[in-house]
């Protein structure tokens, strides 16, 4: 194997690997920057070893070895309690009392290395660590992105960005938070978290929230990596198969949802031939075994809406009635206002602007998107479909300074210039 | 009567161990038999609040809130505290803030 095929696969079973054997370092030291250095060593290894000896069989189990062997190295020569210590050299079955680097390989033939990643989800979600905190840290630990890619991905310094890292570590260990999948009773409660923060995640990748590029396609990438780890781990819980669904049905449009000069393209306009048919397909099946359970949720929903979408051949075959009962069914699961400003796109759709005009209005005398770019984007699409322009140009205006990203703004603006005013 | 000391300041500002040093206040409080219990507190940002059955990281979020009352708990974790936590009358009308100490 050439030494460019070994990087290759070592960058493989980096994406793959990472999370798993950070996990499972945690598990056994508690400490989660030993777990993350010693993870860094046992890639390390990799990278010098694997050329010589060959790529290991289950190159998982491989570098979780690596790993506590290196752990186990650093606690003896530390002077750390004894009861870590035993918990580390105690790890798999047939465990090696000594750090000999060559018997790693023989190690992983016996090795049965549990997965402990939905432990890690669970304590990186956790409702007591702030949101951004809770995105940042299952990142680092889960994902293996470095501080400063997620300093770049949420356009922070990256000083900023380690301080959050380290308090978020601290308050984790200060505070008690548990390593584990949370007892029945809240496990509801914070499945909803982890899938937030996944949500979140893929979002921010989609439509960033600021600045010159319009989307960040390697924060959805790791969003839908983590999602697919989670509904492998949570077989049973329709809502991650839901949300999966979801992030594969709207990650399908990526390439059409911008033009060569990376203007938007709305959903209407795209050229439906370059989605992606092979995530449409597997978002489709996701959904269909998740419905199968019959326990509704939020993401199951907007999946179902996503699918109407894929689904129609042309913008004049959508569901638009059937879509507009999802979003009501969503307003009921988990209201919110941007969901009724989605209802109010989707009844005008099917009923016509002026009732969807009717709901963004009453959206705007409740106020609480007030500042919200949509909202104004929204009531000037419906105005000039109703042919009242002087409106239309106005609503266009408060759109356009509101607007989050250059994307949006040219193509407010180019809205702006199609209705007749400046 | 009995009365619960507050120690409160601005974590930003930096002082000396020396300035900090609690030890020689201990000591004269305790030699006249003044000083029952108490406890260094981690700082604000490792807290956690429970309001109206939510969780919430962070200490209280109006000033306005003036603290009624403590317990001291002894849990396995944090989600064991929030439990008990939740449990108290005050945490369905008023917050409680659930505080770590230093470890000993």
């Amino acid at each position: 194997m050439s030494g460019a095929d070994v990087t290759r696969v070592v960058e493989e079973a980096f994406r793959e690997e990472w999370g798993r054997v950070v996990a499972t370092l945690i598990r056994l030291t508690g400490d989660w920057d030993l777990a993350e250095e010693c993870a860094q060593d046992a890639f390390a290894q990799a990278i010098a070893r694997w050329p010589r000896d060959g790529v290991p069989r289950r190159p998982g189990a491989w570098l979780t070895t690596a790993a506590r062997n290196r752990a186990l190295d650093r606690l003896r020569r530390g002077t750390t309690e004894a009861a870590r210590l035993r918990s580390v050299a105690a790890m798999p079955a047939g465990p090696d009392p000594e750090p000999v680097e060559e018997d790693v390989e023989e190690d992983v033939e016996e090795d049965h290395v549990p997965d402990d990643r939905l432990r890690l989800m669970f304590t990186c979600c956790h409702p007591a660590l702030p949101l951004e905190a809770q995105v940042a840290l299952t990142l680092r630990t889960l994902a293996g992105l470095t501080t400063a890619q997620i300093a770049a991905a949420f356009m922070v310094p990256e000083t900023t960005m380690a301080q959050r890292l380290v308090r978020a570590k601290k308050k984790i260990r200060n505070a008690g938070i548990p390593y584990g999948v949370p007892p029945a009773h809240l496990l509801a409660e914070r499945t909803a978290g982890v899938l937030g923060v996944l949500y979140v995640l893929f979002t921010e990748g989609y439509s960033a929230s600021g600045g010159p590029s319009p989307a960040r396609p390697e924060l959805t990438a790791e969003a839908i990596r983590l999602a697919r780890v989670l509904a492998g781990l949570m077989p049973g819980e329709p809502e991650a198969q839901g949300l999966l669904a979801l992030m594969l049905l709207q990650d399908s449009r990526r390439v059409a949802r911008f033009d060569a000069a990376g203007d938007i393209v709305t959903l209407e306009f795209q050229d439906r031939a370059q989605w992606d048919h092979d995530e449409i397909e597997e978002g489709l099946r996701l959904l269909d075994d998740a419905l199968a359970c019959r326990r509704p949720g939020p993401y199951q929903v907007q999946a179902a809406i996503a699918a109407c979408h894929a689904t129609a051949l042309d913008p004049d075959d959508t569901d638009w009635p059937q879509i507009a009962g999802l979003y009501a069914r969503l307003a009921r699961l988990a209201p919110s206002p941007v969901v009724e400003l989605n209802r109010a796109v989707a009844v005008a759709m099917a009923d016509g602007p002026l009732a969807g005009l009717r709901l963004v209005d009453e959206l705007r005398a409740g106020g609480a998107l007030a500042g919200h770019h949509l909202l104004a984007a929204t009531r000037a699409d419906l105005l000039r479909r109703l042919g009242r322009t002087a409106d239309a140009a106005q609503a266009y205006e408060e759109a356009l300074a509101l607007a989050p990203t250059d994307a949006e703004r040219r193509y407010l603006a180019r809205r702006r210039a199609e209705t007749g005013g400046t | 009567m009995k009365y619960l000391l507050l120690i409160c300041g601005e974590e930003s500002v930096e002082v000396s161990p020396e300035q900090a040093d609690p030890e020689p206040w201990i000591e004269e409080t305790e030699r006249r038999g003044v000083r029952l219990d108490g406890h260094r507190l981690c700082p604000v940002s490792d807290a956690t609040t429970v309001r109206a059955g939510l969780v919430t990281q962070g200490p209280f979020a109006e000033t306005k809130e003036q603290i009624g009352g403590f317990d001291i708990i002894e849990c396995a974790d944090l989600d064991e505290a929030i439990e008990i936590a939740l449990k108290h009358p005050v945490a369905s009308f008023g917050s409680i803030e659930v505080r770590p100490f230093w470890p000993e």
